[in-house]
Protein backbone atom coordinates (compact mmCIF):
# COMPACT_ATOMS: atom_id res chain seq x y z
CA UNK A 1 0.00 0.00 0.00
CA UNK A 2 2.70 2.36 0.86
CA UNK A 3 4.71 1.74 -2.36
CA UNK A 4 1.67 2.44 -4.17
CA UNK A 5 0.94 5.33 -2.50
CA UNK A 6 4.45 6.74 -3.06
CA UNK A 7 4.42 5.39 -6.75
CA UNK A 8 0.89 7.66 -7.14
CA UNK A 9 2.00 11.17 -5.87
CA UNK A 10 5.43 10.38 -8.11
CA UNK A 11 3.61 10.33 -10.85
CA UNK A 12 1.01 13.03 -9.61
CA UNK A 13 3.96 15.27 -9.62
CA UNK A 14 5.60 14.59 -12.68
CA UNK A 15 2.35 15.24 -14.10
CA UNK A 16 1.40 18.14 -12.45
CA UNK A 17 5.17 19.69 -13.44
CA UNK A 18 4.81 19.02 -16.87
CA UNK A 19 1.56 20.55 -17.11
CA UNK A 20 2.64 23.68 -15.68
CA UNK A 21 5.53 23.76 -17.90
CA UNK A 22 2.92 24.11 -20.80
CA UNK A 23 0.50 26.16 -18.97
CA UNK A 24 3.11 28.87 -18.04
CA UNK A 25 3.87 29.18 -21.56
CA UNK A 26 -0.17 30.44 -22.51
CA UNK A 27 0.30 32.38 -19.14
CA UNK A 28 3.20 34.26 -20.79
CA UNK A 29 1.75 34.47 -24.25
CA UNK A 30 -1.30 36.53 -22.91
CA UNK A 31 1.12 39.50 -22.02
CA UNK A 32 2.28 41.33 -19.51
CA UNK A 33 -0.59 42.49 -16.80
CA UNK A 34 -3.04 41.12 -19.70
CA UNK A 35 -5.97 38.78 -18.02
CA UNK A 36 -6.09 34.92 -18.02
CA UNK A 37 -7.97 33.31 -20.27
CA UNK A 38 -8.53 29.64 -19.64
CA UNK A 39 -10.62 29.58 -22.52
CA UNK A 40 -7.70 30.39 -24.70
CA UNK A 41 -5.36 28.35 -23.06
CA UNK A 42 -7.46 25.45 -23.58
CA UNK A 43 -8.36 25.77 -27.04
CA UNK A 44 -4.67 25.99 -27.73
CA UNK A 45 -4.03 23.33 -25.93
CA UNK A 46 -6.51 20.74 -27.67
CA UNK A 47 -6.27 22.20 -31.42
CA UNK A 48 -3.95 21.63 -34.40
CA UNK A 49 -0.75 23.42 -34.07
CA UNK A 50 1.76 24.45 -36.45
CA UNK A 51 4.42 24.04 -33.65
CA UNK A 52 4.86 21.87 -31.41
CA UNK A 53 5.50 23.56 -28.25
CA UNK A 54 6.82 21.66 -25.21
CA UNK A 55 8.03 24.12 -22.59
CA UNK A 56 9.12 27.88 -22.43
CA UNK A 57 12.96 28.47 -23.44
CA UNK A 58 14.48 28.70 -26.64
CA UNK A 59 14.86 24.98 -27.23
CA UNK A 60 11.52 23.70 -26.12
CA UNK A 61 9.39 24.50 -29.31
CA UNK A 62 9.88 22.09 -31.97
CA UNK A 63 9.51 23.91 -35.31
CA UNK A 64 7.25 21.43 -37.62
CA UNK A 65 7.17 21.67 -41.78
CA UNK A 66 4.43 23.70 -43.79
CA UNK A 67 4.19 21.96 -46.94
CA UNK A 68 1.79 24.33 -49.14
CA UNK A 69 0.04 22.87 -52.23
CA UNK A 70 -0.75 26.52 -54.10
CA UNK A 71 -1.13 28.14 -57.74
CA UNK A 72 2.87 27.66 -58.37
CA UNK A 73 3.18 24.12 -56.80
CA UNK A 74 4.08 23.11 -53.71
CA UNK A 75 5.75 25.10 -50.91
CA UNK A 76 8.30 24.09 -47.61
CA UNK A 77 9.31 25.98 -45.14
CA UNK A 78 9.46 25.83 -41.41
CA UNK A 79 6.66 26.78 -39.18
CA UNK A 80 9.80 28.88 -37.56
CA UNK A 81 8.99 31.81 -40.06
CA UNK A 82 5.27 32.68 -38.50
CA UNK A 83 7.07 33.89 -35.26
CA UNK A 84 9.32 36.36 -34.82
CA UNK A 85 11.90 36.67 -32.12
CA UNK A 86 9.18 37.58 -29.03
CA UNK A 87 7.24 34.63 -30.06
CA UNK A 88 4.53 36.69 -31.53
CA UNK A 89 2.53 35.63 -34.62
CA UNK A 90 3.42 37.00 -37.82
CA UNK A 91 2.82 36.61 -41.53
CA UNK A 92 4.97 35.15 -43.47
CA UNK A 93 5.27 36.26 -47.35
CA UNK A 94 1.52 35.86 -48.69
CA UNK A 95 0.46 33.43 -45.92
CA UNK A 96 -0.55 33.92 -42.34
CA UNK A 97 -2.17 32.03 -39.57
CA UNK A 98 -5.76 32.74 -38.76
CA UNK A 99 -7.87 30.65 -36.21
CA UNK A 100 -4.74 27.81 -36.82
CA UNK A 101 -5.09 27.40 -40.21
CA UNK A 102 -2.96 29.34 -42.61
CA UNK A 103 -4.91 32.13 -45.11
CA UNK A 104 -3.40 33.55 -47.72
CA UNK A 105 -3.05 37.40 -47.61
CA UNK A 106 -4.38 38.02 -51.12
CA UNK A 107 -7.71 35.39 -51.37
CA UNK A 108 -5.88 32.73 -53.77
CA UNK A 109 -6.77 29.23 -52.49
CA UNK A 110 -4.52 27.17 -50.86
CA UNK A 111 -4.52 23.35 -49.75
CA UNK A 112 -2.60 22.76 -46.73
CA UNK A 113 -0.98 19.93 -46.08
CA UNK A 114 1.74 20.90 -43.41
CA UNK A 115 3.23 18.41 -40.85
CA UNK A 116 1.14 19.63 -37.86
CA UNK A 117 1.92 18.78 -34.17
CA UNK A 118 -0.94 16.30 -34.65
CA UNK A 119 0.44 14.76 -38.03
CA UNK A 120 3.60 14.28 -36.13
CA UNK A 121 1.99 12.68 -32.85
CA UNK A 122 0.46 10.88 -35.10
CA UNK A 123 3.55 9.90 -37.02
CA UNK A 124 5.04 9.15 -33.68
CA UNK A 125 2.40 6.52 -32.46
CA UNK A 126 2.24 4.73 -36.22
CA UNK A 127 6.09 3.69 -35.27
CA UNK A 128 5.15 2.99 -32.01
CA UNK A 129 2.74 0.65 -33.25
CA UNK A 130 4.66 -0.71 -35.63
CA UNK A 131 7.55 -1.21 -33.68
CA UNK A 132 5.41 -3.07 -31.26
CA UNK A 133 3.02 -5.18 -33.46
CA UNK A 134 6.12 -6.27 -35.48
CA UNK A 135 8.45 -7.15 -32.91
CA UNK A 136 5.09 -9.44 -31.36
CA UNK A 137 5.31 -10.85 -34.55
CA UNK A 138 8.60 -11.39 -34.89
CA UNK A 139 8.41 -13.71 -31.19
CA UNK A 140 5.57 -15.07 -32.73
CA UNK A 141 7.47 -16.07 -35.20
CA UNK A 142 10.51 -17.29 -33.50
CA UNK A 143 8.69 -19.11 -30.70
CA UNK A 144 5.71 -21.31 -32.72
CA UNK A 145 3.48 -22.75 -29.88
CA UNK A 146 5.13 -21.43 -27.12
CA UNK A 147 3.28 -19.50 -24.15
CA UNK A 148 3.79 -16.07 -24.57
CA UNK A 149 6.47 -13.52 -23.14
CA UNK A 150 7.37 -10.19 -22.63
CA UNK A 151 5.14 -7.43 -24.58
CA UNK A 152 3.73 -10.63 -26.35
CA UNK A 153 1.60 -11.69 -23.38
CA UNK A 154 0.59 -8.21 -22.86
CA UNK A 155 -1.08 -7.64 -26.38
CA UNK A 156 -1.86 -11.19 -26.98
CA UNK A 157 -5.46 -11.07 -24.64
CA UNK A 158 -6.45 -7.70 -26.21
CA UNK A 159 -5.94 -9.19 -29.67
CA UNK A 160 -7.40 -12.69 -29.13
CA UNK A 161 -10.49 -10.34 -27.28
CA UNK A 162 -10.75 -8.38 -30.56
CA UNK A 163 -10.83 -11.31 -32.29
CA UNK A 164 -13.31 -13.68 -30.07
CA UNK A 165 -15.21 -10.86 -28.16
CA UNK A 166 -15.33 -8.27 -30.78
CA UNK A 167 -15.09 -9.53 -34.36
CA UNK A 168 -16.56 -13.00 -33.86
CA UNK A 169 -19.83 -12.04 -31.95
CA UNK A 170 -20.63 -9.34 -34.64
CA UNK A 171 -19.60 -10.42 -38.11
CA UNK A 172 -19.66 -13.81 -37.30
CA UNK A 173 -17.43 -17.12 -37.73
CA UNK A 174 -16.95 -17.13 -41.46
CA UNK A 175 -16.56 -13.58 -42.68
CA UNK A 176 -14.94 -11.96 -39.48
CA UNK A 177 -11.22 -13.21 -40.84
CA UNK A 178 -11.43 -10.32 -43.81
CA UNK A 179 -12.32 -7.03 -41.11
CA UNK A 180 -10.20 -8.31 -38.25
CA UNK A 181 -7.24 -6.48 -39.71
CA UNK A 182 -8.68 -3.34 -39.56
CA UNK A 183 -10.30 -3.85 -36.21
CA UNK A 184 -7.26 -4.83 -34.76
CA UNK A 185 -5.33 -1.32 -36.51
CA UNK A 186 -8.08 0.63 -35.64
CA UNK A 187 -8.53 -0.20 -32.16
CA UNK A 188 -4.59 0.02 -31.26
CA UNK A 189 -4.31 3.41 -33.11
CA UNK A 190 -7.35 5.08 -31.30
CA UNK A 191 -5.99 3.24 -28.08
CA UNK A 192 -2.55 4.68 -28.53
CA UNK A 193 -3.23 8.24 -29.47
CA UNK A 194 -5.97 8.15 -26.84
CA UNK A 195 -2.67 7.20 -24.44
CA UNK A 196 0.13 9.46 -26.23
CA UNK A 197 -2.67 12.51 -25.97
CA UNK A 198 -2.68 12.11 -22.04
CA UNK A 199 1.07 12.16 -21.84
CA UNK A 200 2.39 15.94 -20.84
CA UNK A 201 3.20 17.78 -24.24
CA UNK A 202 1.12 14.80 -26.30
CA UNK A 203 -1.09 16.40 -28.95
CA UNK A 204 -4.72 15.92 -28.98
CA UNK A 205 -5.11 13.59 -31.74
CA UNK A 206 -7.99 11.37 -31.49
CA UNK A 207 -10.09 14.26 -29.88
CA UNK A 208 -9.05 16.10 -33.57
CA UNK A 209 -12.43 15.98 -35.71
CA UNK A 210 -10.18 15.50 -38.88
CA UNK A 211 -8.69 12.25 -37.30
CA UNK A 212 -12.40 11.10 -35.73
CA UNK A 213 -13.62 11.88 -39.43
CA UNK A 214 -11.19 10.03 -41.44
CA UNK A 215 -11.26 6.95 -39.19
CA UNK A 216 -15.32 6.99 -39.07
CA UNK A 217 -14.78 7.75 -42.56
CA UNK A 218 -13.05 4.23 -43.41
CA UNK A 219 -16.06 2.60 -41.30
CA UNK A 220 -18.67 3.62 -43.91
CA UNK A 221 -16.48 3.06 -46.81
CA UNK A 222 -15.43 -0.50 -45.74
CA UNK A 223 -19.71 -0.93 -44.87
CA UNK A 224 -20.54 0.09 -48.18
CA UNK A 225 -18.20 -1.74 -50.02
CA UNK A 226 -19.10 -5.09 -48.35
CA UNK A 227 -22.73 -5.44 -48.07
CA UNK A 228 -24.53 -7.89 -49.22
CA UNK A 229 -27.97 -7.95 -50.40
CA UNK A 230 -29.69 -8.55 -47.18
CA UNK A 231 -28.36 -4.97 -46.14
CA UNK A 232 -30.15 -3.67 -48.61
CA UNK A 233 -33.24 -5.06 -47.97
CA UNK A 234 -33.14 -4.01 -44.96
CA UNK A 235 -33.25 -0.59 -45.99
CA UNK A 236 -35.28 -0.37 -48.97
CA UNK A 237 -37.80 -3.35 -47.98
CA UNK A 238 -37.65 -4.14 -44.57
CA UNK A 239 -39.24 -7.66 -44.23
CA UNK A 240 -42.78 -7.33 -42.71
CA UNK A 241 -43.06 -3.63 -42.55
CA UNK A 242 -46.46 -2.49 -44.84
CA UNK A 243 -46.30 -0.18 -47.75
CA UNK A 244 -46.53 3.03 -47.08
CA UNK A 245 -44.51 3.03 -43.89
CA UNK A 246 -41.73 2.23 -45.92
CA UNK A 247 -41.91 5.89 -47.66
CA UNK A 248 -41.41 6.96 -44.13
CA UNK A 249 -38.69 4.08 -43.16
CA UNK A 250 -36.32 4.06 -46.39
CA UNK A 251 -35.45 7.76 -46.22
CA UNK A 252 -34.70 7.52 -42.38
CA UNK A 253 -32.89 4.52 -43.31
CA UNK A 254 -30.41 5.90 -46.14
CA UNK A 255 -29.64 8.77 -43.58
CA UNK A 256 -28.97 6.16 -40.82
CA UNK A 257 -26.05 4.62 -42.86
CA UNK A 258 -24.51 8.35 -42.44
CA UNK A 259 -25.68 8.86 -39.02
CA UNK A 260 -23.99 5.59 -37.72
CA UNK A 261 -20.08 6.58 -38.77
CA UNK A 262 -21.42 10.56 -37.70
CA UNK A 263 -21.93 9.09 -34.34
CA UNK A 264 -18.53 7.42 -34.37
CA UNK A 265 -16.92 10.51 -35.22
CA UNK A 266 -18.41 12.92 -33.05
CA UNK A 267 -18.40 10.06 -29.88
CA UNK A 268 -14.87 10.01 -30.15
CA UNK A 269 -14.02 13.21 -30.85
CA UNK A 270 -15.93 14.90 -27.96
CA UNK A 271 -14.90 12.30 -25.39
CA UNK A 272 -11.37 12.79 -25.87
CA UNK A 273 -11.66 16.37 -26.13
CA UNK A 274 -14.03 16.81 -23.13
CA UNK A 275 -11.89 14.72 -21.08
CA UNK A 276 -8.56 17.05 -21.79
CA UNK A 277 -11.05 20.07 -21.51
CA UNK A 278 -11.83 19.22 -18.13
CA UNK A 279 -8.35 18.42 -16.98
CA UNK A 280 -7.52 21.57 -18.52
CA UNK A 281 -10.09 23.75 -16.68
CA UNK A 282 -9.51 22.27 -13.16
CA UNK A 283 -5.98 23.34 -13.36
CA UNK A 284 -6.74 26.54 -15.02
CA UNK A 285 -8.88 27.37 -11.70
CA UNK A 286 -5.04 28.28 -9.92
CA UNK A 287 -4.56 30.98 -12.25
CA UNK A 288 -8.79 32.22 -12.25
CA UNK A 289 -8.34 32.17 -8.69
CA UNK A 290 -4.93 33.70 -8.37
CA UNK A 291 -4.14 31.17 -5.61
CA UNK A 292 -1.63 28.41 -4.69
CA UNK A 293 -3.64 27.46 -1.94
CA UNK A 294 -6.51 26.42 -4.58
CA UNK A 295 -3.85 23.88 -6.19
CA UNK A 296 -4.08 20.70 -4.18
CA UNK A 297 -7.72 21.11 -4.68
CA UNK A 298 -7.14 21.20 -8.59
CA UNK A 299 -3.95 18.45 -8.51
CA UNK A 300 -6.18 16.18 -7.09
CA UNK A 301 -9.07 16.26 -9.06
CA UNK A 302 -7.06 16.68 -12.17
CA UNK A 303 -5.53 13.22 -11.25
CA UNK A 304 -8.38 11.74 -10.23
CA UNK A 305 -9.78 12.71 -13.97
CA UNK A 306 -5.79 11.62 -15.18
CA UNK A 307 -6.97 8.09 -13.96
CA UNK A 308 -11.07 8.85 -15.53
CA UNK A 309 -8.87 9.53 -18.97
CA UNK A 310 -7.08 6.50 -19.02
CA UNK A 311 -10.34 4.01 -18.41
CA UNK A 312 -12.39 6.55 -21.33
CA UNK A 313 -9.02 6.07 -23.23
CA UNK A 314 -9.24 1.98 -23.45
CA UNK A 315 -13.23 2.39 -23.31
CA UNK A 316 -13.59 4.98 -26.12
CA UNK A 317 -11.08 2.70 -28.95
CA UNK A 318 -13.06 -0.54 -27.05
CA UNK A 319 -16.46 1.42 -28.30
CA UNK A 320 -15.42 2.27 -31.79
CA UNK A 321 -14.01 -1.06 -32.67
CA UNK A 322 -17.46 -2.96 -31.36
CA UNK A 323 -19.64 -0.57 -33.15
CA UNK A 324 -17.98 -0.77 -36.37
CA UNK A 325 -17.91 -4.18 -35.86
CA UNK A 326 -21.62 -4.46 -36.08
CA UNK A 327 -21.89 -1.98 -38.82
CA UNK A 328 -19.47 -4.76 -41.00
CA UNK A 329 -21.72 -7.55 -38.99
CA UNK A 330 -25.01 -6.09 -40.34
CA UNK A 331 -23.59 -5.48 -43.76
CA UNK A 332 -22.58 -8.75 -44.51
CA UNK A 333 -25.51 -10.18 -42.98
CA UNK A 334 -27.33 -13.19 -44.50
CA UNK A 335 -30.87 -13.08 -45.02
CA UNK A 336 -32.42 -14.78 -42.83
CA UNK A 337 -36.00 -13.74 -42.87
CA UNK B 1 -15.77 26.90 -34.03
CA UNK B 2 -12.16 25.68 -34.67
CA UNK B 3 -12.16 22.93 -32.73
CA UNK B 4 -14.97 21.19 -35.23
CA UNK B 5 -13.11 22.74 -38.55
CA UNK B 6 -11.34 19.71 -39.88
CA UNK B 7 -7.87 20.83 -41.89
CA UNK B 8 -7.67 19.05 -44.83
CA UNK B 9 -3.95 18.04 -44.16
CA UNK B 10 -4.71 15.99 -41.41
CA UNK B 11 -7.57 14.52 -42.94
CA UNK B 12 -4.81 13.94 -45.76
CA UNK B 13 -1.91 12.46 -43.47
CA UNK B 14 -4.47 10.55 -41.52
CA UNK B 15 -5.97 8.96 -44.67
CA UNK B 16 -2.47 7.93 -46.33
CA UNK B 17 -0.69 6.90 -43.03
CA UNK B 18 -3.46 4.68 -41.51
CA UNK B 19 -3.90 2.91 -44.97
CA UNK B 20 -0.22 2.05 -45.01
CA UNK B 21 -0.34 1.05 -41.17
CA UNK B 22 -3.19 -1.03 -42.03
CA UNK B 23 -1.59 -2.53 -44.85
CA UNK B 24 1.87 -3.11 -43.30
CA UNK B 25 0.20 -4.10 -40.08
CA UNK B 26 -1.93 -6.64 -41.63
CA UNK B 27 0.94 -8.45 -43.86
CA UNK B 28 3.56 -9.07 -41.27
CA UNK B 29 1.95 -8.88 -37.88
CA UNK B 30 -1.54 -9.18 -37.66
CA UNK B 31 -2.09 -11.89 -40.28
CA UNK B 32 1.70 -13.76 -38.90
CA UNK B 33 -0.01 -13.57 -35.34
CA UNK B 34 -3.22 -15.02 -36.20
CA UNK B 35 -2.11 -17.73 -37.97
CA UNK B 36 0.05 -18.16 -35.17
CA UNK B 37 -1.96 -18.31 -32.88
CA UNK B 38 -4.37 -20.88 -34.53
CA UNK B 39 -1.48 -23.01 -35.10
CA UNK B 40 -0.93 -22.95 -30.97
CA UNK B 41 -4.51 -23.13 -30.74
CA UNK B 42 -4.59 -26.28 -32.68
CA UNK B 43 -1.10 -27.50 -31.04
CA UNK B 44 -2.94 -27.26 -27.33
CA UNK B 45 -6.15 -29.01 -29.03
CA UNK B 46 -4.12 -31.97 -30.62
CA UNK B 47 -2.20 -31.87 -27.16
CA UNK B 48 -5.11 -32.41 -25.17
CA UNK B 49 -6.43 -35.07 -27.13
CA UNK B 50 -3.13 -36.85 -27.01
CA UNK B 51 -3.64 -36.22 -22.92
CA UNK B 52 -6.97 -38.12 -23.39
CA UNK B 53 -6.16 -40.83 -25.66
CA UNK B 54 -2.85 -41.36 -23.46
CA UNK B 55 -5.28 -41.16 -19.81
CA UNK B 56 -8.04 -43.39 -21.92
CA UNK B 57 -5.04 -46.19 -22.87
CA UNK B 58 -3.48 -46.22 -19.05
CA UNK B 59 -7.18 -46.77 -18.19
CA UNK B 60 -6.91 -49.64 -20.47
CA UNK B 61 -3.81 -51.07 -19.89
CA UNK B 62 -4.56 -51.28 -16.15
CA UNK B 63 -7.71 -52.65 -16.60
CA UNK B 64 -5.67 -55.14 -18.49
CA UNK B 65 -3.45 -55.22 -15.66
CA UNK B 66 -6.14 -55.95 -12.83
CA UNK B 67 -7.78 -58.38 -15.10
CA UNK B 68 -4.43 -60.31 -15.38
CA UNK B 69 -3.83 -60.16 -11.17
CA UNK B 70 -7.46 -61.72 -11.13
CA UNK B 71 -7.01 -64.56 -12.89
CA UNK B 72 -3.06 -65.05 -11.32
CA UNK B 73 -5.03 -64.65 -7.65
CA UNK B 74 -7.56 -67.60 -9.24
CA UNK B 75 -4.82 -69.78 -10.52
CA UNK B 76 -2.81 -69.02 -7.14
CA UNK B 77 -5.76 -70.16 -4.84
CA UNK B 78 -6.71 -73.19 -7.23
CA UNK B 79 -2.71 -74.61 -7.18
CA UNK B 80 -2.80 -73.99 -3.15
CA UNK B 81 -6.71 -75.68 -3.04
CA UNK B 82 -5.02 -78.67 -5.12
CA UNK B 83 -1.61 -78.42 -3.26
CA UNK B 84 -3.56 -79.17 0.54
CA UNK B 85 -5.61 -81.39 -1.73
CA UNK B 86 -2.79 -83.33 -2.68
CA UNK B 87 -0.83 -83.24 0.68
CA UNK B 88 -3.83 -84.25 2.67
CA UNK B 89 -4.61 -87.15 0.37
CA UNK B 90 -1.02 -88.42 1.00
CA UNK B 91 -1.07 -87.77 4.60
CA UNK B 92 -4.35 -90.14 4.52
CA UNK B 93 -2.65 -92.83 2.61
CA UNK B 94 -0.02 -92.69 4.28
CA UNK B 95 -2.01 -92.98 7.21
CA UNK B 96 -3.83 -95.85 6.08
CA UNK B 97 -0.55 -97.77 4.90
CA UNK B 98 1.29 -97.28 8.05
CA UNK B 99 -2.30 -99.00 10.00
CA UNK B 100 -2.41 -101.52 7.38
CA UNK B 101 1.41 -102.92 8.04
CA UNK B 102 1.24 -102.55 11.69
CA UNK B 103 -1.81 -104.09 11.52
CA UNK B 104 -0.20 -107.19 9.38
CA UNK B 105 2.43 -107.18 12.12
CA UNK B 106 0.42 -107.41 15.01
CA UNK B 107 -1.62 -110.23 13.19
CA UNK B 108 1.63 -111.79 12.18
CA UNK B 109 2.61 -111.52 15.86
CA UNK B 110 0.20 -112.33 17.77
CA UNK B 111 0.22 -116.05 15.01
CA UNK B 112 3.61 -116.35 16.04
CA UNK B 113 2.86 -116.36 19.52
CA UNK B 114 -0.24 -118.33 19.35
CA UNK B 115 1.85 -121.28 17.50
CA UNK B 116 4.65 -120.99 19.93
CA UNK B 117 2.72 -121.42 22.64
CA UNK B 118 0.76 -124.51 21.16
CA UNK B 119 4.10 -125.67 20.34
CA UNK B 120 5.38 -124.88 23.77
CA UNK B 121 2.04 -126.41 25.62
CA UNK B 122 2.60 -129.43 23.56
CA UNK B 123 6.31 -130.27 24.36
CA UNK B 124 5.17 -129.91 27.86
CA UNK B 125 2.14 -132.06 27.18
CA UNK B 126 4.58 -134.74 25.70
CA UNK B 127 7.05 -134.00 29.19
CA UNK B 128 4.38 -134.51 31.07
CA UNK B 129 3.24 -138.07 29.61
CA UNK B 130 7.13 -139.10 29.66
CA UNK B 131 7.50 -138.29 32.92
CA UNK B 132 4.20 -139.82 34.33
CA UNK B 133 5.21 -143.29 32.27
CA UNK B 134 8.58 -142.75 33.61
CA UNK B 135 7.06 -142.58 37.52
CA UNK B 136 4.53 -145.07 36.94
CA UNK B 137 7.41 -147.76 35.89
CA UNK B 138 9.22 -146.79 38.85
CA UNK B 139 6.30 -147.05 41.01
CA UNK B 140 5.54 -150.34 39.44
CA UNK B 141 8.65 -151.72 39.93
CA UNK B 142 9.12 -150.52 43.86
CA UNK B 143 5.77 -151.85 44.64
CA UNK B 144 7.03 -155.41 43.88
CA UNK B 145 9.34 -155.26 46.55
CA UNK B 146 7.78 -152.81 50.05
CA UNK B 147 4.59 -150.93 50.80
CA UNK B 148 6.97 -149.30 52.81
CA UNK B 149 9.84 -148.31 50.26
CA UNK B 150 6.98 -148.07 48.12
CA UNK B 151 6.00 -144.70 49.66
CA UNK B 152 9.39 -143.42 50.04
CA UNK B 153 10.36 -144.11 46.42
CA UNK B 154 7.22 -142.62 45.83
CA UNK B 155 7.99 -139.05 47.46
CA UNK B 156 11.29 -138.91 46.35
CA UNK B 157 10.48 -139.26 42.65
CA UNK B 158 7.85 -136.76 43.19
CA UNK B 159 10.89 -134.41 44.84
CA UNK B 160 12.82 -135.59 41.89
CA UNK B 161 9.72 -134.18 39.34
CA UNK B 162 9.39 -131.29 41.70
CA UNK B 163 12.83 -130.45 41.23
CA UNK B 164 12.79 -130.45 37.55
Amino acid sequence: MGVSLRKIIGLAGLVTLLTFAGLNKSVAAGGEGEEFSPGDMITHHITDDYIWHFFDGHYGTLYLPVILYTDNGLEVFSSSNFYNDDHEQVAFGNYEIDHGHIKTLDGSSVIDISITKNVASMFLSIALMLFVFLSIAKTYKRNPGEAPRGMQSFFEPIIVFIKDEIAIPNIGEKKYQKFLPFLLTLFFFIWFNNLLGLMPGGANLTGNISVTFVLAFFVLIITVASSGKAYWQHIFAMPGVPKPILLILIPIELIGILTKPFSLMVRLFANITAGHIIILSLLSLIFIFESVWIAPASVAFSIFMNFLELFVALLQAYIFTLLSAMYFGAAVEEAHH
Amino acid sequence: MELVTPGVGLIVWQAVAFIIVLLILRAFAWNPIMSALRTREGLIEDSLKAAENAKAEMEQVKMDNEYLMQEAKIERDKLLKDAAEIANKIKEDAKKETSVIADKMIADAKSTIQSEKKSALAEVKNLVADLSLEISEKLLREKLSDDKSQKALIDKFLREVKVN
